[in-house]
């Protein structure tokens, strides 16, 4: 049976790691605003685009 | 002559001519600029500011409809941005040189928007990066503080179209933010303990198939693993649902957390005492599972709230600061500070902050905004003058005899209606499952045990009783009342209604009577029929007349002036010069020689016509004459918007009354008894309180339901004091009084659809409660025998949640289909 814990404890420390993922990207702002970055992603620059791509704040 | 062609307005395959700017038409007056067409010389300002700084790849993209920039804008209007007490209000932070403002723009559309307002650094060299949340119409920008000014920037951005909107509650610091990290935080945490718990709980699930072996010391691992993964969602992520009860149940109310936080509690006790006891599995999936469903739902229903704002109270309206004239010098001064006494200068299209008395000659002051009244009334030295006019003309000079807060239109704003808290009021299907459910739910629970007592099995009493607490959350309900309003919400946003909450979609749903405005409700707020009655004019003869009242900026003139160059669209171009003596008489009109000939325009008593009865024309006239013979008069009349019988009719064919409210004086009577079906429908020269009243007497003493759709300040009294007050306005970005809606003006001919939508989504709640009440009596069965294995619990409660949210969101859909698509032409 001792299969069946390693494979408790794995399967919680990957959704744990997910779950860190996610809350750390909701954290760094990525979830404000959803709309804007997916518009601005086909705008096509001529130029290097010097927006900041800092989100946080 | 290529000069020559800039500006001369064309008269060629005009019609199907758009704005390369905007993409509006361009009427008949097209302005040639670069060899493409322009609608005015705004959007040709902007163009050529963007073509100089090499920014002409904005109008390569796909959905570009530029912004023509305000044109009320004048040099200086935000020179206030640069006094150190509201600059620090308005920026988000300032530091070695650098500031960052955070500023709204209303006037963001489309992704073009973004393209433009992010490449802001190329249009001066002091903005150093702009970024865009283009949800929440803000753009984050950072300057350098030694090569632009606060008032610059805002300058440079009015000048592309995107004039930045500040208002005097940002000052305040009353900022409310959309968005709570925190829900989705507990969202996140709420599925994960949800997926994880379920995970374990799978052998449990299939022990009443056949056994899967697990020994006793595995159970333990995995309900000591559960309890673990359990404990954050109990404390934290279903905290809101225990505050919100107990802050209910502390004034000695009830409301629909109350069964929800009954449910989670029994539910985590339970389970604990369960597996701690080795008596049982417990329901922590279940529980898990109802709190990450329900947080996902109130998630959806505040995502598909607007983003408007619908609390706006006066200082929305008035500007932040004005011009103080103090020893013949002009400065700048917060609103606020004014005190009895200042002399103020008010430019043209600027708002009057503070009643005062005029030190100026005259004053054309528009009040349509406060009375409804649309023509101007022109006020002469040392009268009063009330707070909120528009100045329309030459700025004027006025002495301030009240503060801002003391002033007659600001009163209205102490009234009662404005005090009250609204939002707090629950739905009336809610109240009824807080006052009786719960109750029905305890009931239910306590029958159940003292039956088993009775019969002398206490273990089985209990475990009945809290299976009862646990099955009846009402869990599927708040879901189906959840998504049926945020789906509905969506629609109605779709069709240009956009509500403050989903309370209002039930109010909506009860509406007995509407109340309409009509001055820039029922009528169109910039167009009007303009007809010349009389001996015909020459086309010389007009053009005298459009050159004259080219002079005026009163609103009559400037419409007459657009009839006569849209005619003169079709025939030629005027070619008038040497106008002289110009004169214009406040309350009278216009006189100018005229290639030698007099020409006046104005009233009957101004050019000489003695047989008008002017107390009686129901439009408004202005006549014409040349060298002291009338020739006739132009009749402005109100249009009104498309289909007002028609939208009256279906709104009577649902057992709806409507009237109209007007602070207009009376003007098509016979037009308007027609389409309210009878003159007693009819309401004239009505003031704000009386608007008000007028409300509440309608909604006597029955409480019956009133709607109110008005666009100014002088119906904000009435919309607040109606059940569901609609601000209508042509331009969702344009201030609104405060509302529980707004709608586009181009929909109001919808409003009978969307009362019938409001109603549908009522009924859809009321079905999706019947699938929850089966599911709730199903889980009753087992529940009050004490046996509820919680493979059932497990099945039944994601069952109930999708089968709910599947039918809610495919029957609104369904019947919006319906209602609206008849209407969307």
């Amino acid at each position: 049976m001792s299969a069946i814990y390693i494979l408790i404890a794995a399967g919680l420390a990957i959704a744990g790691g997910f779950l860190f993922v996610f809350l750390w990207a909701v954290r760094s702002g990525q979830f404000d605003d959803d709309i804007t970055p997916s518009i601005r992603i086909l705008f096509d620059d001529e130029e290097p685009a010097d927006t900041p791509k800092n989100n946080s704040g | 002559m290529e000069k020559a062609d800039l500006y001369t307005h064309t008269s060629e395959n005009l019609v199907e001519e758009t704005c390369y700017h905007c993409g509006l038409p361009c009427d008949n007056t097209a302005i040639r600029y670069d060899s493409k067409s322009f609608c005015c010389n705004g959007c040709r300002a902007v163009y050529s500011i963007l073509k100089e700084k090499d920014l002409c790849a904005y109008y390569k993209l796909p959905d570009a409809k530029g912004n023509s920039p305000d044109r009320s804008y004048y040099k200086g209007k935000y020179q206030y941005l640069d006094l150190p007490e509201i600059r620090q209000k308005v920026v988000s932070f300032s530091e070695n040189g650098v500031t960052q403002v955070n500023w709204y723009i209303p006037s963001m559309h489309c992704s073009s928007c973004i393209w433009l307002l992010e490449n802001l650094h190329k249009l001066h060299d002091g903005v150093t990066a702009a970024l865009v949340d283009f949800p929440e119409k803000t753009v984050r920008i950072s300057i350098r503080d030694e090569a632009i000014k606060l008032s610059g920037l805002a300058g440079l951005m009015s000048s592309v179209g995107y004039e930045p909107y500040i208002s005097l509650n940002d000052l305040e610091g009353k900022k409310t933010s959309r968005f709570d990290r925190k829900r989705i935080y507990k969202i996140g945490i709420a599925g994960f303990a949800f997926g994880n718990i379920m995970f374990m709980g799978l052998s449990d699930y299939f022990t009443i198939i056949g056994s899967t072996g697990l020994g006793s010391e595995t159970e333990a691992v995995f309900g000591a693993l559960s309890i673990l993964l359990s404990l954050p969602v109990f404390f934290y992520c279903s905290s809101d649902f225990f505050v919100s009860a107990w802050k209910a149940i502390k004034n000695r109310q009830l409301n629909i957390d109350a069964p929800i936080a009954l449910a989670i509690l029994v539910t985590f006790v339970r389970s604990l005492f369960e597996i701690a006891s080795q008596t049982g599995s417990g329901y922590l999936d279940s529980m898990t599972g109802i709190v990450f469903f329900m947080l996902i739902g109130r998630y959806f229903q505040d995502k598909s709230y607007s983003l408007i704002s619908f609390d706006r109270d006066y200082k929305s309206f008035f500007p932040v600061a004005v011009s103080v004239i103090k020893n013949g010098v002009d400065s700048q001064k917060q609103i606020s500070e004014i005190e009895p006494g200042d002399r103020l200068r008010i430019r043209s299209n600027e708002m009057i902050p503070c009643d005062g008395r005029l030190i100026s000659e005259t004053a054309a002051i528009d009040y349509s905004f406060v009375s409804g009244e649309s023509a101007p009334v022109i006020k002469t030295m040392n009268e009063q003058v009330y707070a909120g006019g528009k100045i329309s003309g030459a700025s004027i000079e006025l002495e301030a005899t009240k503060k801002v807060a003391q002033s007659y239109l600001t009163g209205l704003w102490n009234n009662d209606v404005f005090t009250q808290d609204r939002d707090e009021e629950e739905s009336r299907l809610t109240s009824f499952i807080n006052r009786y459910f719960t109750i029905a739910v305890f009931l239910a629970g306590s029958v159940s045990w003292i039956c088993w007592a009775w019969a002398g099995d206490f273990k089985r009493g209990f475990d009945a009783m809290t299976t009862v607490w646990i099955i009846a959350c009402p869990c599927a309900l708040l879901l189906s009342d959840t998504f049926t309003n945020g789906n509905l919400l969506a629609i109605f946003r779709r069709n240009g209604l956009y509500l403050k909450n989903a309370h209002i979609l039930e109010k909506l749903s009860g509406i007995k009577k509407v109340v309409f405005d009509k001055t820039g409700t029922l009528t169109l707020p910039d167009a009007a029929e303009v007809r010349f009655k009389g001996i015909p004019l020459t086309p010389a003869e007009k053009g005298m007349i459009a050159e004259v009242s080219k002079q005026s900026v009163h609103p009559l003139s400037r419409l007459i002036r657009e009839f006569l160059e849209r005619q003169a669209g079709e025939t030629g171009v005027f070619s008038v010069s040497g106008l002289k003596q110009y004169k214009e008489q406040a309350g009278g009109g216009l006189e100018a020689v005229c290639g030698g000939v007099t020409v006046r325009l104005g009233s009957g008593r101004w050019v000489g016509e003695t047989g008008a009865g002017e107390e009686e024309t129901r439009t408004s006239r202005v006549y014409v004459a040349f060298a002291g013979m009338v020739r006739g008069f132009f009749e402005v009349e109100s249009k009104y918007r498309d289909g007002l019988k028609e939208t009256v009719r279906s709104l009577e064919r649902d057992g709806i009354e409507a009237c109209m409210l007007s602070g207009d004086r009376p003007t098509d009577m016979a037009f308007l008894s027609e389409v309210f079906g009878g003159e007693e429908k009819l309401s004239f020269s009505r003031t704000p309180q009386d608007k008000l009243d007028f409300v509440r007497q309608l909604q006597g003493s029955r409480k019956e339901a009133v709607m109110m759709l008005g666009d100014g300040l002088n119906d904000a009294g009435a919309l607040m004091q109606s059940d569901v007050g609609v601000a209508v306005s042509d331009n969702i970005n344009n201030f609104t009084p405060a509302s529980d809606a707004i709608l586009e003006g181009s929909r109001l001919k919808d409003i009978g659809a969307f009362v019938r939508l409001a109603v549908a989504g009522r009924r859809i709640v009321t079905g999706s409660f019947g699938i929850s009440v089966i599911y709730n009596i199903v889980g009753l069965y087992f529940a009050v025998q004490g046996e509820l294995e919680p493979v059932v619990a497990a099945i039944l409660m994601p069952a109930s949640s999708v089968s709910i949210i599947l039918f809610t969101t495919l029957t609104s859909r369904l019947k919006a289909r319906q209602l609206m698509k008849a209407k969307n032409l």
